[in-house]
C-alpha cells in the first residue's frame, strides 16, 4: 500500500523535518514493512493561471492551442493579446478556466527543463501542465482544469500539496487495519509517541448536518439485512441534489494518484478517498436507478449481474449480493452491478456502508477471481463501527464539494454483536518474550493500540479458551507421551481482561495480546540466550545412509542433480511402459504451472535423462549423473479426498489414519545415468565406456553402502534394453525363510528409450527405491570380522557351462559348494570361442581359501575346491574346462 | 668364466665342486695361486676393471669377475687350506688385503658411477610430472544438498533431530493445523498448487504439494515425545513461475523446538547460532515483526551482509551486490509456535511453548556462495555441482 506523508501526518503530528528513513524504520520495526519510499512533487515555478484566450492553430496534424494566461489578478483586466502566451496540445478546456502554468527555467519530473522557445510559429513562455507532467498519476488525457475557486496566481505545489514523502507498506494479511491511512497513522503516532487523532472521530460538522451518527432518517431508501450470517451492518445515507460535473479538488486527487489511485468523478473519488483514509470500502447508487428497498442476501440459484466491467456474472449461491425488487445489483464488497452505476448526470446518490462477512467476501472474490480494493479490504478485517462514520463523512463530503442536501439521518440495519474480551495473566507477554516488560507497560501498550483492559487477581486464565472441551483425545499424545500437567491449583496473579478494539477483529488470543506488546516494545530489545536442546540421538539409520549412498555415488564420478518433479504427458510412452505398468499412474496437480506438465514424476528417470541429453548438448559427451528424491504413486484404491479435520482439538488416531490413507505412496529413489566414457582416454591410451556393468555397478555400491548384497537377475522391463535389463533385489530374511525384495533395476536403455530423449547410443541407467534398501538395512548390524593370520591358499578354476547360465548361479554355487574355507570367490576372466563349442563359455574364478585356527594344507584346499566345483556342476552343469 | 648367467645359486654350487680337495695332498702348484705374484696380479687385475667399469652394469660384472664366487682372489682364498698351515696366516692375510683393496674400490667405484647415473641417467628418464592423469570421470554432491545437510548438522550438534515428512500433503497439515484458517487470505500468501482428486471427482482432494516444511512440525508434534528439538530440510512447492529468485519446486529448512519456558531470546539464541555456523561468527542478526499464521509472535530474521558489514550503507561507500547496499540480509521467518498449533496437537499450550524458524536453503546457498540464478540449482548442468566438489 502507499501512503503519502502529508496524509499521515494530520492525524499523527511527527515533529518536523520528518527524516524519511527514520520514518521507514520505525514503521517497520512496528511490523509495517516499509519495502521502497519516493520523495515526490518538488517542483518549482508552477503557478495558478487563468486561460483568457485561445487561438485554434489549424495548419498542423494535430490540434494546437495558442493561449493567452493570466497569471495574477492584475492580468485579468489586462488586454488578453499583451498576456503572457502558450502552446498547448490539449482541446479539455476553454477560456475562463484555471490551469496549472509551468514558467520557464522550471523542471519538471524526469529532469524536463522548461524555456521560452519558439514552436509552432509561436513563442511558447512556459506550458500547461497535465497531471503525468507534474509526476501525479499517469493521465495525459488532457491538461489540468481547476475548480473555478482555485487562487490565481498562487503557488500550485504548495495549493495542492504535491511535495510530499510516499511509503510504500507491506502489510501483512493479519493487519487489516492497516490497510488505511488512519491505521498507518495510528502505528506512526505510536512509534513517535505523538498523539494520535482519529479520523473516524466525527466531526462536529458532521454531526451537525446529521444528528448522532445512528440516528435513522425516514427519508432515506430503506434496507434490511436478510442474511445474517453475509452482513452484521448495513447503513445508506443520501446526498440529494448533488451536481454530478463537480470537479474533484486538487488536493483529494493529488492524493489519490499519490495513492496509486486514478481519479474518476467527485462522487467515485469521495468514496474512494474514504476507503483510503478509514479502510471503509464505499459504494455509491444512483437512486434513481434503484427500484424498492435493499435487501442483503446470499444468491438465489440462477441469478446473475452485470457488473461495472461490463461480464455478465452467473452467481453462486453463496455469493453475498446487494439487491432490490429489480434482484441482484451490486457484489457484495467486491463490486457494484452496471445498472445502479453513478453516471455524469446522477445527482440523487445513496452511499452503501456495510459491514460483511470476511471469509464470505474472500470467497466470493476467489470464485469470481474478482479481486477489488475493497475485497482486499473486507478479507482483512474491516472496522465493525466504520459504516456509520464512513458514510457520515461521504455525504458532508460530497455535500460541501458537490453541492446537494445531506437526506437526515441513516439507513441502519444490523446483528447484535458483543465485544470480545480476552483474559490474561499479565505476565504472559514477558513470558513469552523472555522480557520482564512489567504489568505497567502491558496495559500501556495494550491502550495504545486502543484496547480497554480492566484488571483483578485471579488464578492464571488459559491462554488457549477456544479449545475443546475434549482437545487431548486418543491423540498419540493422550497415549503418555506427555505427562498429563499436575492439577495443582495455581496461585492467583494480575490477571487482565482486554477488550480489543473494533478495528482489530485480529485480536483473538492471549497470544495475539503478546505480540502487539512485544512489537510495541521493540524486537531489537530482545535478549538472545542460547538454546539449550537436550542431548539428541543424532541422524537416524536411514538418513545416515542415504548421506553415504550419495558421497559413495559422488566419489564414483556421478554427478548429484536436482531435476523437475513435474512431468510431462508423454513421459510414460517416451519410456515405452506398458498400459498396465504401475508407473503409469500419476499424481495429477489440478492447476499445473503448465499444462504440459500436469503430473509428479513416477520415476526420477525422465529427469535424469532430460538432464543427461541437456548436459551432452552443451559439451560435455561423458557424463554420469545422479538425483535422490521422492517419486509419487497414486494408491489403488485410495479415498477421493483427504478430510480437513478439527484444529480446537489433537486428532485421533483414526483420523491421522485418514488422513495417510488418502496421500500417493512417495518412496524415496535414487536414480543414476550414464553416457558416453566412464574412463577418459588420454595420452595413457583408450578410454572405456560406461556400459550395462556400470550402470548395476552403481545400484551394488549403494547397496554396499547399506552394508546389503544386491541380488542381481536378468529382467525385461522398459526403458531398458531386454538383454541388457538386471532386476535388483534383495534376500531378507522373514518369518518364513528369506524373501525377495526387489530395490530397482539397471541395465543399458532400450534404443527407443535413447531416441526418444535424444541421448546418446547406449546410455544407461539405474533407479533403485532407497525406501526399501533403508528398510532392509534397518534389520541388523555389522558383524565385527574375525581375522585369521594364517596363510590362505588360492586355487583358480575355469568352468564351463551353457552361455545362457548367469554367472550370479555359477558364483552362487562356488559358494555354497565350497564350505566355510573359502573367504574369496572373484571371477576373473569370461571366455567365449569356437573351441568351447557353441552356446557354451568359460569363467574363471579365484578361490582363496583360509582357516581361523591353522594353516590350510594343498589336500584340504583341493578339496574344498572340489567340493565347489562338484556343487556347480549340479545346480547348473558346469564342468572344469580341460 | 661365468659371470652373468646363471642363478647365485648355480655359482655356489660350481664353487663347491672345483673346490680343492682338503691338505691330505700338499701339492705346490695347487697353492701357485696364493703366491705374493699371482696375488698382486689378480688384484692390478680387478682394480683395472674396477676403474675401466664405465657403467653400473659393468661394475657389477667387474664385481662377478673379481670379487664374485670364481674370482681368482676367492678361488685362492679357496686353497688356502691346502696350504701347510704355517704359511696360511700369512697368505690369508696377503689374500685378505687384496679382497679389501677390490671391494674398497668397487665401493667408490660404485658411489662414482651412482652419483653419475643420478646426473645423467635419471635426468634421462625425467617424464613430465604435470601430465594430466585424470582418467576418472569427476563426480560431485549438488550443493543444494550439502547446504540443507551442513545446516541439519548445525542443529543436530547442538542435539535437534532431523524429521522428514511427505511432499504430497494432506492440507490439514498444510493449512488448518497451522492455523491458516479457511479462506483467510494467509492462504493466498504461498501460491499453492492443489493435487487432483485421483478418483476423478470434481471438488477438492484435501491434499496439496506442500507449501513449506512446516507440516513436518505437525507430524513431529503428534508423533515425538517432548521435549521436542527438529529440524526438518525438504522440497516444497509453489505455484509461482521460475525466475533468477524462485522456483516452483525448492529446499526449505525448518526448526522447531517445543520445551517448557521456551522463549523469543532462544529463538534468537538459535538464530544467532545457526548464522555464526554459516557465516562466521561476528554477524549481528535482526528481528523484526512479520505475519506466519502458526508462529505469534512472528517475525523476519536479517543479519549483518557477510560481504560489506554494512560498510556500503555510508554515504560515498562502494556499492554491494549482495545487499544491494542495505547493509541487511533477510534470511529467514521465525516466531514463537502459534498455542493454536499446539492445541491442533494435542498439546497443553499453558504448559509448553515453542519456537519455529525456517529458510529457504537455495537462498542461503546463493547468499553463502555468491550465486546469482536459483535455476542453476535444478538445470542438472554438471558443472554446477562440479564446482563444489564433495563439500562446501
Ligand atoms: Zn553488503
Amino acid at each position: 500500500m502507499r501512503v503519502p506523508l502529508s496524509w499521515l501526518r494530520e492525524y499523527a503530528p511527527i515533529p518536523e523535518p520528518a527524516d524519511h528513513a527514520d520514518i521507514a524504520r520505525r514503521l517497520t520495526a512496528a511490523g509495517l514493512e516499509v519495502e521502497s519510499h519516493e520523495s515526490v512533487g518538488d517542483i518549482d515555478g508552477l503557478v495558478i493561471a487563468q486561460v483568457q484566450a485561445i487561438e485554434e492553430l489549424a495548419e498542423f496534424k494535430k490540434p494546437i492551442r495558442y493561449c493567452r494566461v493570466a497569471a495574477s489578478e492584475a492580468d485579468l483586466a489586462a488586454d488578453p493579446q499583451s498576456l503572457r502566451g502558450v502552446i498547448c496540445g490539449a482541446t479539455n478546456f476553454a477560456v475562463g478556466d484555471r490551469v496549472v502554468l509551468v514558467l520557464p527555467g522550471s523542471v519538471l519530473p524526469g529532469g524536463f527543463e522548461i524555456a521560452a522557445r519558439k514552436t509552432y510559429g509561436r513563442v511558447s513562455e512556459g506550458m500547461i501542465c497535465a497531471p503525468d507532467e507534474l509526476g501525479v498519476g499517469e493521465d495525459h488525457a488532457g491538461i489540468i482544469v481547476l475548480a473555478p475557486d482555485a487562487p490565481l496566481g498562487a503557488d500550485f505545489t504548495a495549493y495542492a500539496g504535491l511535495r510530499d514523502e510516499v511509503f510504500e507498506i507491506a502489510v501483512t494479511p493479519d493487519r487489516g487495519y492497516a490497510v488505511s491511512i488512519r491505521g498507518v497513522a495510528r502505528e506512526l503516532a505510536t512509534a513517535y509517541g505523538v498523539a494520535f487523532s482519529d479520523p473516524a472521530d466525527p466531526e462536529p460538522a458532521d454531526l451537525a448536518l446529521l444528528g448522532s451518527l445512528t440516528e435513522e432518517g425516514p427519508d432515506v431508501h430503506p434496507a434490511s439485512i436478510g442474511d445474517p450470517g453475509a452482513c452484521d451492518r448495513f447503513v445508506l445515507r443520501e446526498v440529494r441534489g448533488f451536481s454530478p460535473s463537480a470537479r474533484t479538488p486538487a488536493w483529494m486527487w493529488v492524493r489519490l494518484a499519490r495513492c496509486g489511485v486514478r481519479s474518476v468523478s467527485l462522487a467515485v473519488d469521495v468514496t474512494n478517498y474514504l476507503m483510503l483514509e478509514l479502510g471503509q470500502p464505499l459504494h455509491a447508487f444512483d437512486r434513481g436507478k434503484l427500484t424498492g428497498p435493499i435487501v442483503v442476501r446470499r444468491a438465489a440459484a440462477g441469478e446473475t449481474l452485470e457488473t461495472l466491467d461490463h461480464v455478465a456474472r452467473a452467481l453462486h449461491p453463496d455469493d453475498i449480493l446487494i439487491t432490490d425488487s429489480s434482484g441482484p445489483i451490486s457484489m457484495a464488497g467486491t463490486m457494484g452491478g452496471l445498472a445502479t452505476e453513478i453516471d455524469d448526470a446522477s445527482a440523487d446518490l445513496v452511499i452503501e456502508g456495510a459491514h460483511f462477512s470476511d471469509v464470505g467476501i474472500a470467497k466470493m472474490a476467489r470464485r469470481h477471481r474478482l479481486h477489488s480494493e475493497a475485497s482486499y479490504r473486507f478479507e482483512r478485517g474491516v472496522d465493525r463501527e466504520l459504516p456509520l462514520i464512513a458514510t457520515a463523512r461521504a455525504v458532508s463530503l460530497l455535500a460541501s464539494l458537490g453541492g446537494g442536501a445531506v437526506v437526515p439521518g441513516c439507513t441502519h440495519a444490523q446483528v447484535p454483536a458483543e465485544p470480545v474480551t480476552i483474559s490474561m495473566a499479565a505476565g504472559y507477554p514477558d513470558a513469552v518474550a523472555g522480557v520482564a516488560y512489567g504489568r505497567d507497560t502491558v496495559i500501556r501498550r495494550l491502550a495504545e493500540i486502543g484496547c480497554a483492559v480492566t484488571q483483578e487477581v485471579a488464578a492464571a486464565p488459559t491462554i488457549a479458551p477456544w479449545r475443546d472441551p475434549a482437545w487431548r483425545t486418543d491423540s498419540t499424545r493422550a497415549a503418555g507421551a506427555v505427562p498429563a500437567k499436575p492439577e495443582v491449583q495455581a496461585d492467583t496473579v494480575a490477571v487482565l481482561h482486554v477488550t480489543p478494539p473494533s478495528w482489530r477483529p485480529d485480536l483473538t488470543d492471549p497470544a495475539d495480546l503478546a505480540e502487539e506488546v512485544i512489537r510495541l516494545e521493540g524486537y531489537e530489545e530482545l535478549p538472545v540466550r542460547m538454546p539449550r536442546a537436550p542431548a539428541g540421538r543424532g541422524l537416524t539409520a536411514a538418513q545416515t545412509l542415504l548421506r553415504s549412498a550419495s558421497r559413495t555415488l559422488a566419489e564414483s564420478g556421478i554427478v548429484e542433480v536436482h531435476t523437475d518433479p513435474f512431468a510431462p504427458v508423454r513421459d510414460a510412452d517416451s519410456l515405452g511402459l506398458a498400459a498396465d505398468d504401475e508407473r503409469r499412474p500419476a499424481v495429477r496437480i489440478a492447476n499445473p504451472l503448465s499444462e504440459d506438465e500436469p503430473f509428479l514424476r513416477t520415476t526420477l528417470l525422465p529427469g535424469l535423462l532430460r538432464a543427461l541429453a541437456r548436459n551432452v548438448g552443451r559439451g560435455f559427451p561423458d557424463v554420469a549423473l545422479y538425483e535422490s528424491g521422492l517419486v509419487f504413486r497414486p494408491r489403488p484404491g485410495a479415498p477421493g479426498a483427504a478430510p480437513i479435520l478439527a484444529t480446537d482439538r489433537g486428532p485421533t488416531a483414526q483420523e491421522l489414519a485418514s488422513l495417510a490413507a488418502a496421500l500417493p505412496d512417495q518412496p524415496q529413489h535414487i536414480g543414476a545415468v550414464f553416457a558416453g566414457d566412464r574412463e577418459l582416454p588420454g595420452w595413457w591410451g583408450p578410454g572405456r565406456a560406461a556400459t550395462w556393468a556400470d550402470a548395476i555397478e552403481a545400484a551394488r555400491a549403494v547397496a554396499r553402502a547399506a552394508h546389503l548384497a544386491l541380488q542381481v537377475r536378468a529382467a525385461a522391463r522398459m526403458p531398458w534394453h531386454p538383454g541388457r535389463c538386471a532386476e535388483l533385489y534383495l534376500l531378507v530374511p522373514g518369518v518364513s525363510g528369506e524373501a525377495e525384495v526387489r530395490v530397482g533395476y539397471a541395465g543399458e536403455l532400450h534404443p527407443r528409450v535413447i531416441a526418444a530423449y535424444g541421448l546418446p547410443a547406449r546410455a544407461c541407467a539405474t533407479e533403485l527405491s532407497f525406501t526399501a534398501l533403508a528398510a532392509a538395512e534397518a534389520a541388523g548390524k555389522v558383524a565385527g570380522p574375525k581375522l585369521s593370520s594364517y596363510p590362505a591358499a588360492t586355487q583358480d578354476v575355469a568352468l564351463v557351462v551353457g552361455s545362457a547360465v548367469p554367472a550370479a548361479s555359477v558364483e552362487a554355487a562356488l559358494v555354497s559348494g565350497a564350505g566355510d574355507l573359502l573367504e574369496e570367490v572373484r571371477l576373473f576372466d569370461v571366455y567365449t570361442g569356437a573351441q568351447l563349442g557353441e552356446d557354451r563359455k568359460s569363467l574363471a574364478y579365484t578361490l582363496r581359501f583360509r582357516a581361523p585356527d591353522r594353516t590350510l594344507t594343498a589336500a584340504e584346499a583341493s578339496a574344498a575346491r572340489d567340493a565347489a566345483v562338484a556343487e556347480a556342476g549340479r545346480r547348473v552343469g558346469a564342468v572344469l574346462r580341460g | 668364466m661365468r659371470t652373468l648367467a646363471g642363478s647365485a645359486r648355480a655359482h655356489w654350487k660350481q664353487a663347491i665342486r672345483t673346490m680343492s680337495a682338503p691338505n691330505k695332498n700338499y701339492d705346490p702348484v695347487e697353492v701357485k695361486a696364493l703366491s705374493p705374484d699371482e696375488i698382486e696380479r689378480a688384484l692390478a687385475s680387478a682394480l683395472a676393471a674396477i676403474a675401466v667399469a664405465g657403467s653400473l652394469d659393468e661394475l657389477k660384472a667387474a664385481r662377478l669377475a673379481h670379487a664374485g664366487d670364481r674370482a681368482p682372489l676367492t678361488l685362492a682364498r679357496a686353497e688356502i687350506g691346502a696350504l701347510p698351515p704355517e704359511a696360511r696366516a700369512e697368505a690369508g692375510k696377503r689374500v685378505g688385503a687384496a679382497q679389501g683393496q677390490v671391494k674398497a674400490a668397487i665401493g667408490r667405484r660404485q658411489g662414482d658411477l651412482e652419483k653419475e647415473r643420478d646426473e645423467r641417467v635419471l635426468i634421462a628418464e625425467a617424464v613430465d610430472v604435470t601430465l594430466p592423469a585424470a582418467r576418472a570421470v569427476q563426480g560431485a554432491r549438488h550443493p543444494v544438498s550439502l547446504t540443507a545437510e551442513l545446516l541439519s548438522d548445525v542443529f543436530v550438534a547442538m542435539g535437534y533431530e532431523v524429521a522428514e515428512g511427505p511432499e504430497v500433503e494432506a492440507e490439514w497439515y498444510n493449512f488448518d493445523a497451522l492455523n491458516f484458517p479457511p479462506d483467510h487470505p494467509a492462504r493466498e500468501m504461498q501460491d499453492t498448487l492443489f493435487i487432483a482428486r485421483q478418483d476423478g471427482l470434481p471438488g477438492s482432494s484435501g491434499i496439496v504439494a506442500r507449501t513449506h516444511t512446516s507440516p513436518v512440525q505437525i507430524r513431529s508434534l503428534l508423533t515425538r515425545p517432548l521435549p521436542l528439538y527438529v529440524v526438518s530440510p525438504g522440497r516444497v512447492y509453489r505455484n509461482e513461475a521460475s525466475d533468477a529468485t524462485h522456483l516452483a519446486a525448492f529446499y526449505q529448512i525448518e526448526g522447531l523446538a517445543v520445551d517448557e519456558g521456551l522463549t523469543m531470546a532462544d529463538l534468537r539464541g538459535a538464530i544467532q547460532a545457526f548464522v555464526d555456523v554459516l557465516f562466521g561468527a561476528g554477524l549481528r542478526t535482526r528481528l523484526r515483526p512479520d505475519y506466519f499464521p502458526f508462529t505469534e509472535p512472528s517475525a523476519d530474521v536479517s543479519m549483518e551482509c557477510h560481504v560489506c558489514r554494512g560498510a556500503s550503507v555510508k554515504p560515498g561507500a562502494d556499492p554491494c551486490r549482495t545487499c544491494r547496499s542495505m547493509g541487511w540480509i533477510e534470511l529467514a521467518g521465525c516466531g514463537m509456535v502459534n498455542p493454536r498449533v499446539l492445541v491442533a496437537c494435542g498439546i497443553d499450550p499453558d504448559r509448553y511453548s515453542g519456537f519455529a524458524f525456517g529458510l529457504g536453503v537455495e537462498r542461503a546457498l546463493m547468499l553463502a556462495h555468491g550465486i546469482g540464478d536459483i535455476k542453476d540449482t535444478t538445470d542438472g548442468d554438471v558443472r554446477f555441482s562440479r564446482a563444489f566438489g564433495m563439500e562446501l
